[in-house]
Protein backbone atom coordinates (compact mmCIF):
# COMPACT_ATOMS: atom_id res chain seq x y z
CA UNK A 1 0.00 0.00 0.00
CA UNK A 2 2.56 2.02 1.33
CA UNK A 3 4.57 1.93 -2.23
CA UNK A 4 1.05 2.47 -4.19
CA UNK A 5 0.69 5.59 -2.31
CA UNK A 6 4.14 6.01 -3.54
CA UNK A 7 3.94 5.57 -6.92
CA UNK A 8 0.75 7.72 -7.00
CA UNK A 9 2.11 11.06 -4.98
CA UNK A 10 4.94 10.62 -7.47
CA UNK A 11 2.47 10.80 -10.39
CA UNK A 12 0.84 13.47 -9.05
CA UNK A 13 4.38 15.31 -8.59
CA UNK A 14 5.08 14.67 -12.35
CA UNK A 15 1.64 15.79 -13.48
CA UNK A 16 1.93 19.03 -11.13
CA UNK A 17 5.25 20.13 -12.72
CA UNK A 18 4.58 19.06 -16.40
CA UNK A 19 1.13 21.43 -15.51
CA UNK A 20 3.95 23.83 -14.48
CA UNK A 21 6.17 24.14 -17.37
CA UNK A 22 2.98 23.68 -19.63
CA UNK A 23 1.53 27.05 -17.81
CA UNK A 24 4.73 28.60 -18.29
CA UNK A 25 4.82 28.10 -22.01
CA UNK A 26 1.29 29.36 -22.53
CA UNK A 27 2.76 32.53 -20.56
CA UNK A 28 5.52 32.75 -22.71
CA UNK A 29 3.27 32.39 -26.24
CA UNK A 30 0.64 34.53 -24.89
CA UNK A 31 3.59 37.72 -24.07
CA UNK A 32 5.47 36.87 -27.43
CA UNK A 33 1.79 36.71 -29.06
CA UNK A 34 0.44 39.61 -27.42
CA UNK A 35 4.12 41.68 -28.55
CA UNK A 36 3.53 40.46 -32.40
CA UNK A 37 -0.15 40.88 -32.07
CA UNK A 38 0.30 45.26 -30.83
CA UNK A 39 3.01 45.63 -33.11
CA UNK A 40 0.40 44.63 -36.18
CA UNK A 41 -2.46 45.46 -35.12
CA UNK A 42 -1.68 49.61 -35.92
CA UNK A 43 -2.76 50.66 -32.95
CA UNK A 44 0.48 52.25 -32.27
CA UNK A 45 2.93 54.09 -34.49
CA UNK A 46 4.80 52.35 -37.13
CA UNK A 47 8.22 50.89 -35.46
CA UNK A 48 7.03 51.45 -31.98
CA UNK A 49 6.35 47.74 -31.41
CA UNK A 50 8.72 45.92 -33.84
CA UNK A 51 8.48 42.27 -35.00
CA UNK A 52 10.80 40.26 -31.93
CA UNK A 53 12.60 38.71 -35.31
CA UNK A 54 13.70 42.38 -35.64
CA UNK A 55 14.79 42.89 -32.18
CA UNK A 56 16.76 38.93 -32.11
CA UNK A 57 18.66 40.24 -35.41
CA UNK A 58 19.41 43.15 -33.55
CA UNK A 59 20.54 41.58 -30.56
CA UNK A 60 22.98 39.50 -33.04
CA UNK A 61 24.25 42.00 -34.38
CA UNK A 62 25.45 44.00 -31.46
CA UNK A 63 27.17 40.61 -30.21
CA UNK A 64 29.08 40.98 -33.14
CA UNK A 65 29.85 44.82 -32.74
CA UNK A 66 33.28 45.86 -31.07
CA UNK A 67 31.74 49.44 -30.17
CA UNK A 68 28.84 47.21 -28.13
CA UNK A 69 31.19 45.55 -26.17
CA UNK A 70 33.73 49.30 -25.29
CA UNK A 71 30.52 50.23 -23.79
CA UNK A 72 29.30 47.14 -22.58
CA UNK A 73 32.80 46.82 -20.85
CA UNK A 74 32.42 50.64 -19.64
CA UNK A 75 28.95 49.87 -17.90
CA UNK A 76 30.25 46.74 -16.20
CA UNK A 77 33.26 48.16 -15.20
CA UNK A 78 31.46 51.29 -13.39
CA UNK A 79 28.99 48.67 -11.72
CA UNK A 80 31.26 46.36 -10.35
CA UNK A 81 33.17 49.37 -8.94
CA UNK A 82 30.07 51.28 -7.28
CA UNK A 83 28.85 47.83 -6.20
CA UNK A 84 32.30 47.29 -4.44
CA UNK A 85 32.78 50.67 -3.09
CA UNK A 86 29.33 50.80 -1.86
CA UNK A 87 28.86 47.41 -0.36
CA UNK A 88 32.27 47.69 1.59
CA UNK A 89 31.44 51.04 3.33
CA UNK A 90 27.89 49.65 3.45
CA UNK A 91 28.95 46.49 5.18
CA UNK A 92 31.18 48.63 7.84
CA UNK A 93 28.56 51.12 8.69
CA UNK A 94 26.41 48.45 9.50
CA UNK A 95 28.42 46.80 11.48
CA UNK A 96 29.08 50.58 13.47
CA UNK A 97 25.03 50.73 13.40
CA UNK A 98 24.01 47.31 14.62
CA UNK A 99 27.04 46.49 17.38
CA UNK A 100 26.82 50.17 18.93
CA UNK A 101 23.33 50.21 20.31
CA UNK A 102 23.33 53.71 20.95
CA UNK A 103 25.30 54.77 17.57
CA UNK A 104 21.84 52.70 16.03
CA UNK A 105 19.27 54.90 17.61
CA UNK A 106 20.99 57.92 16.43
CA UNK A 107 21.55 56.95 13.02
CA UNK A 108 19.74 53.95 12.03
CA UNK A 109 16.17 56.18 11.21
CA UNK A 110 18.69 58.33 9.16
CA UNK A 111 19.96 55.60 6.57
CA UNK A 112 16.54 54.07 6.60
CA UNK A 113 14.94 57.77 5.50
CA UNK A 114 17.75 58.16 3.09
CA UNK A 115 17.31 54.50 1.85
CA UNK A 116 13.62 55.24 0.71
CA UNK A 117 14.40 58.43 -1.63
CA UNK A 118 15.33 58.43 -5.09
CA UNK A 119 19.00 58.05 -4.73
CA UNK A 120 19.08 59.94 -8.75
CA UNK A 121 18.10 63.01 -7.72
CA UNK A 122 21.60 63.26 -6.10
CA UNK A 123 23.29 63.14 -10.02
CA UNK A 124 23.24 66.46 -10.67
CA UNK A 125 25.60 67.04 -7.68
CA UNK A 126 28.08 63.97 -8.42
CA UNK A 127 28.34 65.72 -11.90
CA UNK A 128 29.41 68.56 -10.85
CA UNK A 129 32.06 66.72 -8.39
CA UNK A 130 33.08 64.18 -10.58
CA UNK A 131 32.29 65.06 -14.12
CA UNK A 132 30.47 63.43 -16.83
CA UNK A 133 32.89 60.39 -16.95
CA UNK A 134 32.36 57.16 -14.98
CA UNK A 135 33.73 58.90 -11.88
CA UNK A 136 30.14 60.75 -11.21
CA UNK A 137 28.23 56.88 -12.51
CA UNK A 138 30.64 55.29 -9.74
CA UNK A 139 29.58 56.73 -7.34
CA UNK A 140 25.83 56.81 -7.67
CA UNK A 141 26.53 53.36 -7.77
CA UNK A 142 27.94 53.13 -4.57
CA UNK A 143 25.80 55.58 -2.70
CA UNK A 144 22.77 53.30 -3.89
CA UNK A 145 23.90 50.09 -2.70
CA UNK A 146 25.13 51.39 0.42
CA UNK A 147 21.86 51.39 2.16
CA UNK A 148 20.30 47.98 1.85
CA UNK A 149 23.39 46.58 2.77
CA UNK A 150 24.36 48.83 5.74
CA UNK A 151 20.57 48.69 6.65
CA UNK A 152 20.20 44.41 6.26
CA UNK A 153 23.63 44.03 8.15
CA UNK A 154 22.58 46.42 11.25
CA UNK A 155 19.47 44.35 11.40
CA UNK A 156 21.29 41.01 10.99
CA UNK A 157 24.11 41.90 13.70
CA UNK A 158 21.01 42.72 16.45
CA UNK A 159 19.20 39.37 15.91
CA UNK A 160 22.86 36.93 16.27
CA UNK A 161 22.02 34.70 19.28
CA UNK A 162 23.44 36.61 22.29
CA UNK A 163 24.70 33.46 23.60
CA UNK A 164 27.56 34.01 20.73
CA UNK A 165 28.60 37.08 22.26
CA UNK A 166 28.74 36.17 25.25
CA UNK A 167 30.99 33.39 24.89
CA UNK A 168 33.27 35.83 22.79
CA UNK A 169 33.40 38.07 25.75
CA UNK A 170 34.32 34.96 27.97
CA UNK A 171 36.93 34.05 25.50
CA UNK A 172 38.87 37.72 25.54
CA UNK A 173 38.31 37.35 22.01
CA UNK A 174 39.56 41.25 20.24
CA UNK A 175 37.11 43.09 18.52
CA UNK A 176 38.93 41.98 15.35
CA UNK A 177 38.20 38.50 16.35
CA UNK A 178 34.72 38.44 17.58
CA UNK A 179 34.31 40.12 13.80
CA UNK A 180 35.97 37.53 11.95
CA UNK A 181 34.69 34.11 14.13
CA UNK A 182 31.25 35.75 15.13
CA UNK A 183 29.88 38.36 13.34
CA UNK A 184 30.81 37.90 9.85
CA UNK A 185 30.00 33.97 10.07
CA UNK A 186 26.93 34.74 11.67
CA UNK A 187 25.91 37.72 9.25
CA UNK A 188 26.45 35.62 6.09
CA UNK A 189 22.72 35.50 4.80
CA UNK A 190 22.08 38.95 5.38
CA UNK A 191 25.25 39.78 3.42
CA UNK A 192 24.16 37.49 0.51
CA UNK A 193 20.18 39.19 0.65
CA UNK A 194 22.26 42.92 1.17
CA UNK A 195 24.42 42.26 -1.43
CA UNK A 196 21.98 40.58 -3.94
CA UNK A 197 19.69 43.84 -3.32
CA UNK A 198 22.81 46.03 -3.75
CA UNK A 199 23.70 44.58 -7.09
CA UNK A 200 20.64 45.66 -8.74
CA UNK A 201 20.14 48.95 -7.29
CA UNK A 202 24.05 49.83 -8.44
CA UNK A 203 22.82 48.66 -11.75
CA UNK A 204 20.18 50.74 -11.33
CA UNK A 205 21.80 53.85 -10.11
CA UNK A 206 24.84 53.31 -13.20
CA UNK A 207 22.61 52.52 -15.73
CA UNK A 208 20.20 55.71 -15.01
CA UNK A 209 22.93 58.07 -14.99
CA UNK A 210 24.13 56.33 -17.95
CA UNK A 211 20.89 57.18 -19.61
CA UNK A 212 20.83 61.38 -18.43
CA UNK A 213 24.58 62.37 -19.20
CA UNK A 214 27.21 60.13 -20.51
CA UNK A 215 29.28 59.21 -23.56
CA UNK A 216 30.07 56.07 -22.96
CA UNK A 217 27.85 52.89 -22.07
CA UNK A 218 25.17 50.64 -22.53
CA UNK A 219 22.59 53.26 -21.39
CA UNK A 220 23.97 56.09 -23.57
CA UNK A 221 23.86 53.48 -26.19
CA UNK A 222 20.40 52.72 -25.71
CA UNK A 223 19.49 56.64 -25.84
CA UNK A 224 21.49 57.09 -29.01
CA UNK A 225 19.50 53.77 -30.74
CA UNK A 226 16.38 56.00 -28.88
CA UNK A 227 17.22 59.15 -30.63
CA UNK A 228 17.74 57.54 -34.00
CA UNK A 229 14.27 55.57 -33.49
CA UNK A 230 16.12 52.55 -33.74
CA UNK A 231 13.86 50.97 -31.42
CA UNK A 232 14.98 47.17 -32.34
CA UNK A 233 18.55 48.17 -31.20
CA UNK A 234 17.20 50.06 -28.20
CA UNK A 235 15.15 46.71 -27.19
CA UNK A 236 18.07 44.37 -27.66
CA UNK A 237 20.51 46.68 -25.16
CA UNK A 238 17.77 46.74 -22.86
CA UNK A 239 17.69 42.59 -23.06
CA UNK A 240 21.91 42.81 -22.60
CA UNK A 241 21.19 45.16 -19.63
CA UNK A 242 18.57 42.79 -17.71
CA UNK A 243 20.60 39.76 -18.67
CA UNK A 244 23.54 41.10 -16.94
CA UNK A 245 22.12 42.25 -14.02
CA UNK A 246 19.94 38.45 -13.65
CA UNK A 247 23.75 37.17 -13.84
CA UNK A 248 25.24 38.75 -12.00
CA UNK A 249 22.44 38.47 -9.21
CA UNK A 250 22.61 34.52 -9.69
CA UNK A 251 26.05 34.55 -9.22
CA UNK A 252 26.31 36.48 -6.22
CA UNK A 253 24.24 34.05 -4.57
CA UNK A 254 26.15 30.96 -6.03
CA UNK A 255 28.76 32.91 -4.67
CA UNK A 256 27.84 33.55 -1.04
CA UNK A 257 26.31 30.01 -0.94
CA UNK A 258 29.23 28.49 -0.82
CA UNK A 259 29.51 26.64 2.98
CA UNK A 260 32.81 28.68 4.09
CA UNK A 261 34.95 27.24 6.69
CA UNK A 262 34.80 29.59 9.62
CA UNK A 263 30.06 28.85 9.24
CA UNK A 264 31.04 25.47 11.25
CA UNK A 265 32.93 27.05 13.79
CA UNK A 266 30.46 29.17 15.45
CA UNK A 267 27.18 27.94 14.26
CA UNK A 268 28.26 24.82 16.70
CA UNK A 269 29.27 26.39 20.34
CA UNK A 270 29.58 23.66 22.83
CA UNK A 271 27.17 23.94 25.79
CA UNK B 1 29.77 63.48 34.12
CA UNK B 2 26.08 62.39 34.31
CA UNK B 3 24.64 59.56 31.73
CA UNK B 4 22.38 62.13 29.66
CA UNK B 5 25.64 65.04 28.91
CA UNK B 6 28.27 61.20 27.41
CA UNK B 7 24.89 60.18 25.54
CA UNK B 8 22.18 62.23 25.07
CA UNK B 9 18.76 61.33 23.95
CA UNK B 10 19.09 59.84 20.17
CA UNK B 11 16.92 62.64 18.57
CA UNK B 12 18.93 65.47 20.17
CA UNK B 13 22.41 63.59 19.15
CA UNK B 14 21.26 63.41 15.67
CA UNK B 15 20.48 66.99 15.72
CA UNK B 16 23.47 67.28 17.10
CA UNK B 17 25.53 65.38 14.53
CA UNK B 18 23.49 67.33 11.41
CA UNK B 19 23.99 71.25 13.08
CA UNK B 20 28.45 70.47 13.30
CA UNK B 21 28.24 68.96 9.65
CA UNK B 22 26.35 71.67 8.38
CA UNK B 23 28.58 74.27 10.95
CA UNK B 24 31.67 72.52 9.11
CA UNK B 25 30.93 73.04 5.65
CA UNK B 26 29.80 76.58 6.34
CA UNK B 27 32.77 77.18 7.56
CA UNK B 28 34.69 75.68 5.24
CA UNK B 29 32.80 77.33 2.74
CA UNK B 30 33.56 81.00 4.19
CA UNK B 31 36.88 79.91 4.14
CA UNK B 32 37.02 79.51 0.61
CA UNK B 33 37.73 75.56 1.07
CA UNK B 34 34.98 74.77 -0.59
CA UNK B 35 34.00 76.48 -4.30
CA UNK B 36 30.72 78.14 -3.75
CA UNK B 37 29.84 76.41 -7.50
CA UNK B 38 30.33 73.39 -6.47
CA UNK B 39 28.66 73.27 -2.63
CA UNK B 40 27.54 76.61 -2.02
CA UNK B 41 26.87 76.82 2.16
CA UNK B 42 24.30 76.32 3.98
CA UNK B 43 23.00 79.67 4.77
CA UNK B 44 22.64 79.76 0.52
CA UNK B 45 20.34 76.55 0.60
CA UNK B 46 18.07 77.12 2.81
CA UNK B 47 16.61 80.20 1.95
CA UNK B 48 16.42 78.99 -1.64
CA UNK B 49 13.66 76.22 -0.79
CA UNK B 50 11.50 79.74 0.45
CA UNK B 51 12.61 80.45 -3.53
CA UNK B 52 11.43 77.68 -5.07
CA UNK B 53 7.98 78.38 -4.05
CA UNK B 54 8.15 81.43 -5.59
CA UNK B 55 10.26 80.90 -8.85
CA UNK B 56 9.45 76.95 -9.39
CA UNK B 57 5.50 76.46 -8.42
CA UNK B 58 6.95 74.32 -5.75
CA UNK B 59 3.07 73.60 -4.33
CA UNK B 60 1.97 72.67 -8.13
CA UNK B 61 5.30 70.22 -8.89
CA UNK B 62 4.30 68.44 -5.54
CA UNK B 63 0.70 68.14 -6.22
CA UNK B 64 2.07 66.48 -9.57
CA UNK B 65 4.34 64.59 -7.96
CA UNK B 66 2.35 62.75 -5.36
CA UNK B 67 -0.49 62.64 -7.65
CA UNK B 68 1.53 60.75 -10.15
CA UNK B 69 2.47 58.32 -7.29
CA UNK B 70 -1.03 57.87 -5.95
CA UNK B 71 -2.49 57.46 -9.43
CA UNK B 72 0.98 54.69 -10.45
CA UNK B 73 0.23 53.12 -6.85
CA UNK B 74 -3.36 52.83 -7.27
CA UNK B 75 -3.13 50.85 -10.52
CA UNK B 76 -0.25 48.90 -9.47
CA UNK B 77 -1.81 47.38 -6.38
CA UNK B 78 -5.64 47.35 -7.72
CA UNK B 79 -3.41 44.71 -10.66
CA UNK B 80 -1.01 43.63 -8.12
CA UNK B 81 -3.75 42.12 -5.51
CA UNK B 82 -5.63 40.91 -8.15
CA UNK B 83 -2.51 38.54 -9.55
CA UNK B 84 -1.83 37.46 -5.81
CA UNK B 85 -5.16 36.60 -4.73
CA UNK B 86 -4.89 34.36 -8.23
CA UNK B 87 -1.68 33.08 -7.87
CA UNK B 88 -3.06 31.75 -4.34
CA UNK B 89 -6.10 30.32 -5.85
CA UNK B 90 -4.83 28.81 -8.58
CA UNK B 91 -1.69 26.67 -6.85
CA UNK B 92 -0.76 25.41 -10.68
CA UNK B 93 -0.41 29.03 -11.61
CA UNK B 94 1.31 30.05 -8.22
CA UNK B 95 4.01 27.26 -8.64
CA UNK B 96 4.48 28.42 -12.26
CA UNK B 97 5.05 32.12 -11.98
CA UNK B 98 5.59 32.67 -8.47
CA UNK B 99 9.44 32.40 -9.59
CA UNK B 100 8.97 34.70 -12.01
CA UNK B 101 7.24 37.34 -10.36
CA UNK B 102 10.66 37.21 -7.29
CA UNK B 103 13.03 37.68 -10.44
CA UNK B 104 11.22 40.39 -11.62
CA UNK B 105 11.33 41.87 -8.17
CA UNK B 106 15.22 41.96 -8.14
CA UNK B 107 15.05 43.23 -11.59
CA UNK B 108 16.32 46.68 -12.44
CA UNK B 109 12.70 47.56 -13.55
CA UNK B 110 12.58 51.17 -13.76
CA UNK B 111 15.33 50.56 -16.76
CA UNK B 112 12.43 49.46 -18.87
CA UNK B 113 10.96 53.41 -19.17
CA UNK B 114 12.76 53.56 -22.69
CA UNK B 115 9.96 51.31 -23.47
CA UNK B 116 7.11 53.31 -21.93
CA UNK B 117 8.54 56.72 -23.10
CA UNK B 118 8.22 54.90 -27.51
CA UNK B 119 4.56 53.29 -26.00
CA UNK B 120 3.15 56.44 -24.67
CA UNK B 121 5.79 59.73 -25.41
CA UNK B 122 7.11 61.78 -23.17
CA UNK B 123 4.11 62.79 -20.65
CA UNK B 124 2.51 61.71 -17.39
CA UNK B 125 1.66 57.61 -18.69
CA UNK B 126 4.74 57.01 -18.71
CA UNK B 127 5.73 58.06 -15.47
CA UNK B 128 2.35 56.62 -13.75
CA UNK B 129 2.77 53.28 -15.81
CA UNK B 130 6.91 52.96 -15.00
CA UNK B 131 5.25 53.22 -11.64
CA UNK B 132 2.65 51.06 -11.51
CA UNK B 133 5.17 48.47 -13.15
CA UNK B 134 7.56 48.70 -10.35
CA UNK B 135 4.64 48.65 -7.34
CA UNK B 136 3.16 44.95 -9.01
CA UNK B 137 5.96 42.57 -7.23
CA UNK B 138 5.76 43.69 -4.28
CA UNK B 139 2.43 43.93 -3.95
CA UNK B 140 2.02 40.26 -5.59
CA UNK B 141 4.57 38.50 -3.42
CA UNK B 142 3.08 40.00 0.18
CA UNK B 143 -0.68 39.24 -1.24
CA UNK B 144 0.24 35.53 -2.03
CA UNK B 145 2.06 35.70 0.97
CA UNK B 146 -0.02 36.74 3.27
CA UNK B 147 -3.31 34.10 1.67
CA UNK B 148 -1.27 31.41 1.62
CA UNK B 149 -0.46 31.76 5.44
CA UNK B 150 -3.82 32.51 6.88
CA UNK B 151 -3.84 29.34 9.26
CA UNK B 152 -6.05 26.69 8.14
CA UNK B 153 -7.80 26.58 11.71
CA UNK B 154 -9.55 30.22 10.88
CA UNK B 155 -10.83 28.82 7.31
CA UNK B 156 -12.24 25.21 9.34
CA UNK B 157 -14.47 27.64 11.55
CA UNK B 158 -15.78 29.51 8.30
CA UNK B 159 -16.60 26.19 7.16
CA UNK B 160 -18.30 24.48 10.38
CA UNK B 161 -20.17 27.88 10.05
CA UNK B 162 -21.05 27.33 6.63
CA UNK B 163 -19.66 30.55 5.21
CA UNK B 164 -20.03 30.64 1.44
CA UNK B 165 -17.25 31.60 -0.46
CA UNK B 166 -17.59 35.46 -0.86
CA UNK B 167 -18.33 35.67 3.27
CA UNK B 168 -15.12 33.18 3.76
CA UNK B 169 -12.64 35.58 1.31
CA UNK B 170 -14.17 38.47 3.13
CA UNK B 171 -14.62 37.57 6.37
CA UNK B 172 -12.13 35.08 6.94
CA UNK B 173 -9.00 35.31 4.63
CA UNK B 174 -8.85 38.86 3.47
CA UNK B 175 -8.52 40.12 7.42
CA UNK B 176 -6.41 37.17 8.41
CA UNK B 177 -3.82 37.98 5.47
CA UNK B 178 -4.40 42.02 6.02
CA UNK B 179 -1.30 42.87 7.55
CA UNK B 180 1.64 41.20 5.09
CA UNK B 181 -0.59 42.65 2.51
CA UNK B 182 -0.28 46.44 4.03
CA UNK B 183 3.90 45.36 4.16
CA UNK B 184 3.24 44.82 0.09
CA UNK B 185 1.58 47.75 -0.06
CA UNK B 186 3.72 49.95 1.89
CA UNK B 187 7.15 48.65 -0.13
CA UNK B 188 5.12 49.53 -2.97
CA UNK B 189 3.72 53.22 -2.49
CA UNK B 190 7.98 53.87 -1.29
CA UNK B 191 8.84 52.01 -4.73
CA UNK B 192 6.30 54.28 -6.70
CA UNK B 193 7.76 57.56 -5.08
CA UNK B 194 11.37 56.63 -5.82
CA UNK B 195 10.27 55.40 -9.87
CA UNK B 196 8.23 58.17 -10.40
CA UNK B 197 10.70 60.95 -9.01
CA UNK B 198 13.31 59.32 -10.88
CA UNK B 199 11.45 58.64 -14.48
CA UNK B 200 10.49 62.99 -14.20
CA UNK B 201 14.04 63.63 -13.52
CA UNK B 202 15.49 61.38 -16.54
CA UNK B 203 12.91 62.01 -18.84
CA UNK B 204 12.29 65.94 -18.31
CA UNK B 205 8.52 65.82 -17.46
CA UNK B 206 6.49 66.22 -14.54
CA UNK B 207 6.89 67.51 -11.06
CA UNK B 208 9.66 67.29 -8.64
CA UNK B 209 12.31 65.50 -10.84
CA UNK B 210 11.93 68.16 -13.57
CA UNK B 211 12.53 70.95 -11.06
CA UNK B 212 15.68 69.27 -10.08
CA UNK B 213 16.82 68.88 -13.79
CA UNK B 214 15.94 72.09 -14.49
CA UNK B 215 17.65 74.24 -11.82
CA UNK B 216 20.84 71.32 -12.51
CA UNK B 217 20.40 72.58 -16.43
CA UNK B 218 20.52 76.35 -15.55
CA UNK B 219 23.51 76.11 -13.15
CA UNK B 220 21.47 77.58 -10.18
CA UNK B 221 23.12 75.30 -8.17
CA UNK B 222 21.89 76.71 -4.68
CA UNK B 223 18.29 76.41 -5.97
CA UNK B 224 19.35 72.71 -7.26
CA UNK B 225 20.55 71.73 -4.08
CA UNK B 226 17.45 73.25 -1.93
CA UNK B 227 15.04 70.81 -4.89
CA UNK B 228 17.18 68.68 -4.06
CA UNK B 229 17.07 68.36 0.21
CA UNK B 230 12.93 69.23 -0.13
CA UNK B 231 12.94 66.17 -2.28
CA UNK B 232 14.64 63.95 0.27
CA UNK B 233 12.52 65.59 2.87
CA UNK B 234 9.68 64.41 0.75
CA UNK B 235 10.54 61.00 0.84
CA UNK B 236 11.27 60.59 4.44
CA UNK B 237 8.26 62.39 5.40
CA UNK B 238 6.22 60.09 3.07
CA UNK B 239 7.93 56.89 4.62
CA UNK B 240 7.54 57.70 8.08
CA UNK B 241 3.93 58.69 7.28
CA UNK B 242 3.39 54.97 5.92
CA UNK B 243 4.99 53.23 8.59
CA UNK B 244 2.92 55.31 11.18
CA UNK B 245 -0.19 54.30 8.96
CA UNK B 246 0.68 50.77 8.86
CA UNK B 247 1.26 50.55 12.46
CA UNK B 248 -2.02 52.24 13.17
CA UNK B 249 -4.57 50.42 10.81
CA UNK B 250 -2.81 47.00 11.92
CA UNK B 251 -3.54 48.06 16.28
CA UNK B 252 -6.75 49.52 15.47
CA UNK B 253 -7.66 45.81 13.58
Amino acid sequence: MVAVGQVKSGLRARTRFSRVTIYRIVALVVIIALWEGAGASGLFFRGVIPSSVFVTAALLRLLGDPVFWGHFGVTLFEIVTGFAIGSALGMLGGLGIGMNRYAGQVFEPVAEYLASTPKVVFLPILLILFGIGVGSKISLGAISCFFPLALSIAAAVRNINPMYLRVGQSLNLTLTQRVKMIYLPALTPAIATGLRLGFGIATVGCLMSEIKLSNKGLGHAAMQAYGRFDIPTMLALLIVIFATAALGNSLIGRLIRLPGPTNRRVTHVPR
Amino acid sequence: MPVWLIRPPPLLSRLLVFAVLLGVWEAASAAGMVSRFIAPPPSEIFPAIGLLYVDNELTARFLRTFGEVFAAAGIGSGLGMAIGWWLHHNRTAGAAYTDWIAASAAAPLVLLFPLFLVLFGRNAATIVAMGAVSVMPPVILKTKEGLDHVRSVLIDVGRTFSLTRWQQVRMILFPAALPTIFTGLRLGLVFALINVVGVEFLIGFGGMGLMIAELGDRFEIAGMYAAILFVVLCSATFFYLTEKLETWLLSAR
